[in-house]
């Protein structure tokens, strides 16, 4: 570079290179399926960990990508009863239980006015492909309401397209709250001890305080229900994450 | 309707008739009640045949589709779904818009005739 009057500029270094890092990004952002951790008990971690074997050795054959409450998933699996010997569902998670190799995920979808909820086992070899086509995350941990909310909230499209989404962004929550069929319903919703933030309710003020008298403010604060799992977590994330490496 | 717990359907249940026959689709002013389930136990799950009441008149059909939850993998719908059938097996309506469950393809001989009118699978 020559400057105005004809003599060779200082030397001005390139700038300097904006580094993503991309692997640091991907390794921060940890997600451990919640089937891997095990329930407070007094059994043997050994059977916890010829189980948590198993769940690596059928992860490695099969993908089961990750998912929350309230993401939309289309499920085939194998049916000797139907055509083309395969059954393909889509429809949103509501619930997800069970620990280890027993874990399962029911999906909900409204077809044709007729809702209709499948529980299928996560390490069932019948399974032969589960794909997110939205992932996001809900209020609840659990959206058992949407039976009694209105059937526009659970349905889907069945020839839904994938949402395309970045590799390394959080999972977006989707603060829906979502209205309600009139009372009554399966359960009684508004009540404390299911704790739903999903759902807007257009009860009186005189019910919502009602329901209050079956809260128990000191649930929260009682040292024999605690469980902490995060250094269950981290030993458990690293063994699953170097058995899949191999 | 009132009920809360979800069990199959056993006597006195109250039912959705599904496919598209005058009997189920003619509103009155009582809803169809089953009155026996042709099974063992009284517990009647997707494929057992019952005897209904409808507008005054007993009639058998065909269970599709119940509130009880069953083995995994196998659908659960959100109300209790039934399909008029004849003494001999034949179906009284000519189509049936719900889904069905896959399952019932397995008793593919005595069904044949309903699994030929439903639209669409579960």
């Amino acid at each position: 570079r020559r400057s105005s009057d004809g003599e060779p500029a200082k030397f001005q270094p390139p700038p300097k290179p904006v580094i993503v890092d991309r692997q640091r990004q991907r390794e921060e952002r940890r997600f451990l399926s919640p089937e891997f951790i095990p329930p407070r008990g007094r059994t043997d971690p050994l059977k916890f960990y010829i189980e948590r074997k198993d769940m690596i050795q059928r992860r490695k054959v099969f993908n089961i990508p990750e998912f929350y409450v309230g993401s939309i998933l289309a499920v085939t699996t194998a049916d000797p009863y139907a055509d083309g010997k395969t059954n393909r569902f889509v429809g949103i998670c509501i619930q997800r239980g069970g620990k280890g190799l027993g874990a399962t995920f029911v999906l909900r979808n409204v077809i044709e006015d007729q809702g209709v909820e499948i529980c299928y086992e996560l390490y069932n070899p019948r399974i032969q492909e589960i794909k997110v086509l939205k992932l996001e995350k809900r209020l609840d941990d659990n959206l058992m309401y949407l039976r009694d909310a209105l059937p526009e909230y659970s349905t889907f499209d069945m020839d839904m397209k994938p949402v395309s989404r970045l590799e390394h962004e959080e999972v977006p929550v989707n603060k829906l709250q979502v209205r309600m069929k009139p009372k009554p319903w399966s359960k009684r919703w508004e009540r404390p001890k299911y704790n739903i933030k999903g759902i807007k309710f257009e009860l009186p003020e005189k019910k919502m305080q009602e329901a209050q008298k079956w809260s128990q403010p000191w649930l929260e604060f009682d040292m024999l229900r605690e469980y902490d799992t995060s250094k269950l977590e981290k030993k458990i994330w690293r063994e699953v994450n170097e058995e899949l490496k191999k | 309707s009132i009920s809360g717990t979800c069990q199959a359907i056993q006597k006195l249940t109250r039912v959705r008739v599904v496919d598209n026959s005058a009997l189920g689709n003619t509103p009155y002013h009582r809803p169809p009640k089953c009155i026996h389930v042709y099974n063992k136990t009284g517990v009647g799950k997707v494929g057992d045949k019952i005897l209904l009441a409808i507008k005054g008149e007993k009639k058998k059909a065909l269970i599709v589709g119940h509130k009880m939850p069953g083995p995994h993998m196998t659908p659960r719908f959100d109300s209790n779904n039934v399909v008029l059938i004849e003494d001999n097996g034949n179906p009284i309506g000519t189509r049936i818009r719900t889904p069905i469950p896959y399952i019932l393809r397995r008793r593919e001989g005595e069904f044949s005739k309903v699994l030929a009118i439903a639209r669409n699978f579960v």
